[in-house]
């Protein structure tokens, strides 16, 4: 099999920090090939450079042997390499027929054929196994089914190079399979296809070679027969390993205050009849598929959606008309799954982004002043592992892990009674992963409660001490103690008994 | 690592270029003298005449910083303007006739101010609780305040003679114009509010990213009202200054277009239209330049249809010298040289 791209030592610099340092790699066509990193390694810096978002500051790009220049998106994507992003990135206000032709339209004397446009559509959409109209509107759809649009536009480019940044990060199992067998197929066809992933698994079960980039540098090339589990996590941690499935039990909270209960809460046309109590220093899990009303739960809780059914009650004060802001100063915290559009404020300083909940909680007045805030970043950049370590720097700047340590500094400062965290280890690596539930551990001790919702079962089993799964928008089940195992969650899930 | 320099910084460049051609090439224009107790010179000049906009854009800064902008500070203007003449001339059949201010200078003023946070508080109604898009909402008042303002002065400018309110607009205290004093003392009140209070966080929040400051806490909708009551109340103290300066009050023509000066000395300043960041310092930059240019061109003769034309290129020098291209390239090039 012949390189159908590689790179000939790729080097980046951003305000002279040195992301990426001369770095070789080779993708051959009909390959899918992991490349994997902990944050801030550079493997989003890379692919930017391989789409042309950004321009590499020495190195050569090669295309099917030839020297080729990549100075922007529309180059990349002259050149056969499609892009799917981490985050998702579709035009909500437009169709899904339109997100997928959109710059390449067929076009006859009255403008766009929208005819021939959906019918073109229709067929990228086959492809990637989705039953959709291709003039529903984008914004309708579900996160995970824009992304499979997203991977619809990209093979409607006729792309030779399919770059998956985080596909899955969004889609529930049965979707992963989906996307696993639109990837075989696609293989066999000959593309070449770059995977990034945070999911040990998905790795294994898809990928014939794994690149490990580590601290802007390329800790080697393997096929994945050759590099086992312990072995790949050891080079991307670049030490030995700690163990993975994190073996320590659930911390057993002391019987406890009820912090919140809810009863039979719910939304028309969003979840139903949803009951739970939590206590203090409690971790409550909630598990299911994606849109089986996780989220949605946690949403009536925190008073961002009203609630049309069932009451909520906070530390045995029934709560009327929630919202975000009476929540929070009731001990609330929301860390949102949505980083991009619900959590950073990408123009702010790190510093701002952390403190920015804990002032609103003492309202507007009373200013939290300069040396206070620098201590508390300090402190919250120290423990979390921040990098890099510049309270000044704006978020947007840092990689996405650690845009969500900074996320989770601003509601751990917040000091929050209840904190729900909604997918926190989402796009980020096994080091920082580890680092979080132990750190909802050791919260845990102090008295905070958890409301953990996460689509790692693994994760949600080594920290709940209770597990309600979610199906169809419906409490189905609730595990404890013995009870709480991936196996018996997946039993719940699927109905089975 | 090198800091990055201010969002101001060329802002700041643009102004003391400006003033070192001035004072280079235009003769008097260092010159200052006192004369009946008051500093006079075209230094002074353009600090007096900067004040309406500053004032203007004092309030702008902080509704550009929610990621709004408000358009009807112009009409505002000619209402606080018109409020303020009625109250003091009395004109036969004018519906403020019912309000008994007497002559008193500060009820007067009390009750332009209170006209400009009517209006501010009605736009904010329209942005933070219809959720109406700013510029759509301001636009209303923009075209419909003139007209309020004509209903209130029958379609009359009016005169008047009151030296005490003539004082806010043209008299001195301690060598400095009054408007100076005024607009500066505007700043200082706004940047203790935006800076040793967190409010100036939550507006900044508000315009970063809407829905992570309503998730963490923050009253958006609370902060747009306020922010576009402040930009009102501006606007008022704007155009009393404006009336009293020439003791009168034209509906039609006070404050025409000085919105749009308003935008450009916040954008100018370093302030992005999109929101988040904003910078009073900034502001007052902004604001100081948009006039030095006009007062340069006006005293080296230049004719005024050539003087806009001159005006918007420096604005437009300016504005790409801090456009994020330009200043990636910027750094990109600083960084470049630190390796080599």
């Amino acid at each position: 099999m012949s390189a159908c791209l590689s790179t000939e030592r790729i080097s980046k610099s951003f305000l002279g920090n040195r992301v990426l340092d001369a770095i070789d790699f080779e993708l051959r066509a009909g390959e899918i090939h992991a490349l994997m990193g902990e944050n801030g390694a550079g493997k989003s810096t890379l692919i930017k450079i391989l789409t042309g978002v950004y321009q590499a500051d020495s190195g050569a790009i090669l295309r099917d042997g030839k020297p080729v220049v990549i100075g922007s998106p529309a180059d990349a994507v002259a050149h056969g390499i499609s892009t799917v992003y981490q985050e998702v990135n579709v035009l909500p206000n437009l169709t899904v027929g339109e997100n997928i032709c959109i710059r390449r339209e067929p076009r006859g004397p009255f403008g766009i054929r929208w005819k021939q446009l959906n019918e073109r559509a229709a067929t990228a959409l086959d492809r990637v196994g989705l039953n959709l109209d291709p003039q529903t509107p984008i914004r309708s759809c579900s996160i995970a089914v824009q992304q499979m649009v997203a991977i619809a536009r990209a093979l409607d480019i006729s792309a030779k190079i399919l770059v998956l940044d985080e596909p899955t990060s969004s889609l529930d199992e049965k979707e992963v399979r989906r996307l696993f067998d639109l990837m075989e197929r696609l293989k066999e066809e000959g593309l070449g296809i770059i995977f990034v992933t945070h999911f040990l698994d998905q790795v294994y079960e898809t990928s014939g070679r794994i690149t490990v980039l580590r601290n802007g540098v390329r800790a080697g090339t393997w096929t994945t027969q050759e590099l086992g589990r312990e072995a790949l996590i050891n080079q991307m941690l670049g030490r030995e390993g700690q163990s993975l499935a994190s073996e320590a039990k659930p911390v057993t909270p002391k019987a406890g205050r009820t912090v919140v209960s809810t009863h039979g809460l719910g939304r028309k046309g969003s979840v139903n009849n949803i009951s739970l109590e939590i206590t203090k220093g409690e971790v409550v899990g909630l598990a299911g598929l994606l849109g089986s009303g996780r989220t949605e739960s946690a949403h009536l809780i925190y008073g961002i959606d009203a609630a049309t059914t069932g009451s909520l009650t906070l530390d045995g004060k029934p709560v009327d008309r929630p919202t975000p802001k009476s929540q929070m100063r009731r001990g609330i915290g929301y860390c949102s799954e949505d980083r991009k559009a619900e959590g950073i404020l990408p123009e702010l300083s790190v510093r701002e982004n952390i403190i920015l909940a804990l002032q609103a909680k003492r309202g507007w007045l009373r200013r939290i002043d300069t040396a206070t805030q620098t201590k508390i970043g300090e402190q919250y950049i120290k423990s979390l592992n921040i990098r890099p370590p510049d309270l000044d720097r704006p978020i947007s700047l840092l990689s996405g892990g650690n845009q969500q340590k900074v996320l989770l500094a601003r509601w751990l400062a917040a000091d929050p009674e209840l904190l729900i965290l909604d997918e926190p280890t989402r796009g980020i690596d096994i080091g920082a992963k580890v680092e979080i539930l132990e750190m909802i551990k050791r919260l845990q001790a102090e008295g905070m409660a958890f409301l953990f919702i996460s689509s790692e079962l693994a994760e949600t089993v080594s920290v709940a001490n209770r597990v309600l799964v979610l199906r169809d928008r419906s409490v189905v089940a609730e595990l404890t103690g013995e009870q709480i195992s991936e196996a018996e969650i997946v039993r719940s899930i699927a109905g089975s008994e | 690592m090198k800091r990055d320099l201010p969002s101001w910084a060329w802002a700041l460049a643009a102004f003391v270029l400006l003033l070192l051609f001035n004072l280079a090439f235009t003769p008097g224009f260092a010159h200052v003298e006192i004369r009946d107790g008051r500093l006079f010179g075209s230094l002074v000049d353009v600090a007096n005449r900067a004040a309406p906009t500053l004032l203007l854009a004092i309030g702008m800064t902080l509704v550009i910083g929610t990621g709004g902008v408000d358009l009807s500070v112009g009409a505002v203007m000619a209402i606080a303007g018109t409020v303020a003449a009625c109250l003091v001339a009395r004109p036969t059949n004018c519906p403020l006739n019912a309000i008994p201010t007497g002559k008193s200078v500060p009820a007067v003023a009390g009750f332009a101010g209170l006209a400009g946070l009517l209006c501010g508080l009605f736009n904010g109604f329209l942005v933070a609780v219809v959720e109406i898009q700013p510029i759509v909402a301001t636009l209303l008042l923009m075209v419909a305040g003139r007209g309020v303002a004509q209903l209130l002065s029958s379609g009359q400018i009016i005169t008047f003679d009151s030296p005490q309110l003539a004082f806010v607009g043209s008299g001195s205290l301690l060598y400095l114009p009054t408007p100076v004093w005024i607009s500066l003392s505007v700043l200082l009140l706004v940047a203790v509010l935006a800076r040793r209070t967190a409010f100036g966080l939550f507006v900044e929040a508000t315009g970063s990213n809407l829905v992570a400051a309503r998730f963490a806490g923050i009253d958006s909708r609370g902060i747009k009202l306020i922010v576009y009551a402040v930009s009102g109340v501006c606007a008022a103290i704007a155009g009393l200054i404006v009336a009293a300066d020439i003791k009168a009050a034209d509906a039609n023509n006070a404050g025409l277009y000085m919105e749009l000066d308003a935008i450009l000395a916040v954008s100018v300043g370093g302030t992005a239209l999109t929101g988040g960041r904003f910078s009073l310092v900034g502001t007052l930059l902004g604001a100081l330049l948009m006039q030095s240019v006009t007062t340069t061109i006006l005293t080296r003769g230049v004719a005024p249809e050539i003087a806009l034309i001159v005006k918007s290129a420096i604005v437009v020098v300016v504005c790409v010298l801090q456009s994020s291209v330009v200043q990636s390239e910027i750094a990109r090039r600083r960084m470049a040289r630190g390796a080599a």
